[in-house]
């Protein structure tokens, strides 16, 4: 396993791609954020596993998204989603709205190579009646009329999330946050960004190997420290929620919203 | 001991509703729900009882998930989850909720963040308890502008949950599933049944003299007050805090 660097990884998010990214408080690959902005990527899919947040708004508000898989945005405690906001009221984004066990529910189709998952809920609800791509049949397997809904396969093309650590041979640790995991299988290629890399095998320990998603899944790694901010990391930081606050009201404006990322550009210059 | 706040007619109010429950699962940021279940937990064990499991979104703490968060749907799936709170920008008279926006979907002029979970969990999670707080004509609708998941379902459609109770800062309203509707249980003090009336846009059944929301015992508001917002501070720090505020100083000063 190669160790790359952030704009390394950025590239594998080409234009067009359908990218999966974790909920908040997973582990979200913040540092990755503006790479992939600079890096040009336009016509995202985005499929937010299961909600999306801080990092969906800002590369909505940079112009990188054509559509959003979701069953909600939000920047949690600091309030609505502004650059999402806008953009569902200007059009400027195709809507699939979704509701959570509908979103894993097509992540572990496509971890089974199954073309669809049944599941309750849903009828009756106008998620459905928009939803093109989602079938209700009638249960075979009853004796009686059983309507259900069948999701199909979501595979994308890209995963992209933020961990503690991998180790040397590219096995990334992600506890029980088991999601980042159905991502990763559902997915051609993911990449992880992690706070550091150990130098010991995390397979070679029953303890650590249970929350380890092997390098078999794993396209590529680079080291972010501190990667998730302002957003924290389960085990090893709190969300830095005033940080969050000053983005929410930045980017209230389109122009509040540039000038927060250019601000937070220049500030990476070294002095 | 001071005044019986009204938040704190609204947590008691919860724990009844949630009395008998094996598992309650609890969203993020919903501290009153929380304080609810808490309430019961700590009543129950103090009579020996071991008092519900509660699972609180979003909180390390309080949370038994190993499986990612899948695994509450997973579980409640099965029917391993006895109770849910679900809010809404619009409730309206047949239970249905909004959580997407207002006006013509998917140009909302108002959005709100998204369905959720709520589009599974209401089917088959067996006590919903509906809550919110603003209780005015553009939150509590005749007809929500999207339906982000139903109050009720056609016959032969899988439906083990749903709603049983709406609680809002003024009133306690019960879901009639035959009929599809609300029925007014209960008042809380400082309000009467033209303010309720004025306040929803729904229609619903009424007592011509309803009944006031009880106040709790003063057993009940020593243990809330005491272990109850210990136990709501570590995951809700400010909510437990402002509660203690609150309830030192008048009420008139209070908002």
């Amino acid at each position: 396993m190669v160790v790359s660097d952030l704009r390394a990884l950025a590239k594998h998010v080409e234009p067009g791609i359908r990218l999966a990214l974790p909920v908040d408080y997973a582990g979200v690959s913040m540092a990755m954020t503006r790479p992939i902005i600079e890096r040009g990527a336009r016509n995202l899919d985005l499929v937010c596993v299961p909600t999306g947040g801080l990092q969906v708004d800002q590369l909505i508000g940079a112009g990188c998204v054509r559509s959003v898989e979701t069953s909600a945005v939000s920047l949690g405690e600091a309030g609505g989603a502004p650059r999402f906001n806008a953009a569902v009221k200007e059009g400027t984004i195709a809507l699939r709205d979704a509701t959570c066990p509908a979103i894993h529910a097509g992540l572990m189709a496509a971890q089974k190579g199954s073309p669809f998952m049944p599941i309750r809920g849903l009828i009756g609800s106008d998620l459905l009646r928009h939803r093109g791509d989602w079938r209700v049949i009638d249960n075979p397997l009853a004796d009686d009329s059983d309507p259900i809904v069948l999701i199909p396969a979501i595979n994308p093309d890209v995963s992209l999330f933020h961990a503690p650590m991998a180790d040397r041979f590219g096995n990334v640790w992600i506890g029980r946050r088991r999601e980042l995991g159905a991502m990763a299988y559902a997915s051609t290629s993911t990449l992880v960004t992690v706070e550091r890399i150990v130098e010991e095998n995390l397979l070679a320990n029953e303890m650590s190997a249970a929350g380890v998603l092997p390098a078999l899944y794993v396209t590529e790694i680079a080291v972010a420290p501190k990667g998730a901010w302002p957003y924290g990391l389960w085990g090893e930081y709190a969300t830095d929620t005033a940080e969050i606050l000053r983005y929410a009201r930045a980017a209230r404006s389109a122009e509040g919203f540039a000038d927060y990322i250019a601000q937070a550009e220049a500030e990476k210059e070294p002095a | 001991m001071s005044k019986v706040h009204p938040r704190e007619i609204l947590i008691c109010t919860i724990a009844k509703l949630l009395d008998g429950v094996r598992h309650v699962a609890v969203g993020a940021s919903s501290p009153i729900p929380a304080a609810g279940a808490m309430l019961l937990r700590a009543q129950k064990q103090q009579a020996g009882e071991k008092g519900p499991r509660i699972s609180i979104l979003g909180s390390v703490e309080h949370n038994f998930f190993t499986n990612g968060s899948a695994e509450l749907f997973d579980c409640a799936g099965q029917g391993r989850i006895d109770a849910f709170f679900l809010g809404g920008g619009q409730i309206d008279g047949h239970g249905n909720i909004n959580l997407v926006g207002t006006g013509d979907y998917p140009r909302t002029p108002v959005r709100w963040p998204g369905s959720f979970g709520s589009a599974y969990l209401y089917y088959v999670v067996p006590r919903v308890i509906l809550f919110r707080e603003e209780h005015t004509p553009r939150a509590l609708v005749e007809k929500v502008d999207f339906i982000s998941t139903p109050g009720a379902s056609e016959d032969g459609t899988h439906r083990t949950g749903g709603p049983i109770a709406l609680l809002t800062g003024k009133a306690l309203f019960r879901f009639d599933k035959t009929r599809r509707g609300f029925e007014l249980q209960s008042v809380h003090p400082g309000h009467d049944l033209a303010d309720i009336k004025e306040a929803t846009g729904f229609q619903f059944i009424h007592d011509s003299r309803p009944d006031e929301t009880d106040l709790p015992d003063a057993e009940t508001l020593a243990l809330l007050r005491g272990r109850v917002y210990d136990e709501v501070a570590e995951t809700y720090p400010d909510f437990a805090a402002q509660m203690r505020r609150e309830i030192e100083r008048p009420l008139a000063h209070a908002s």
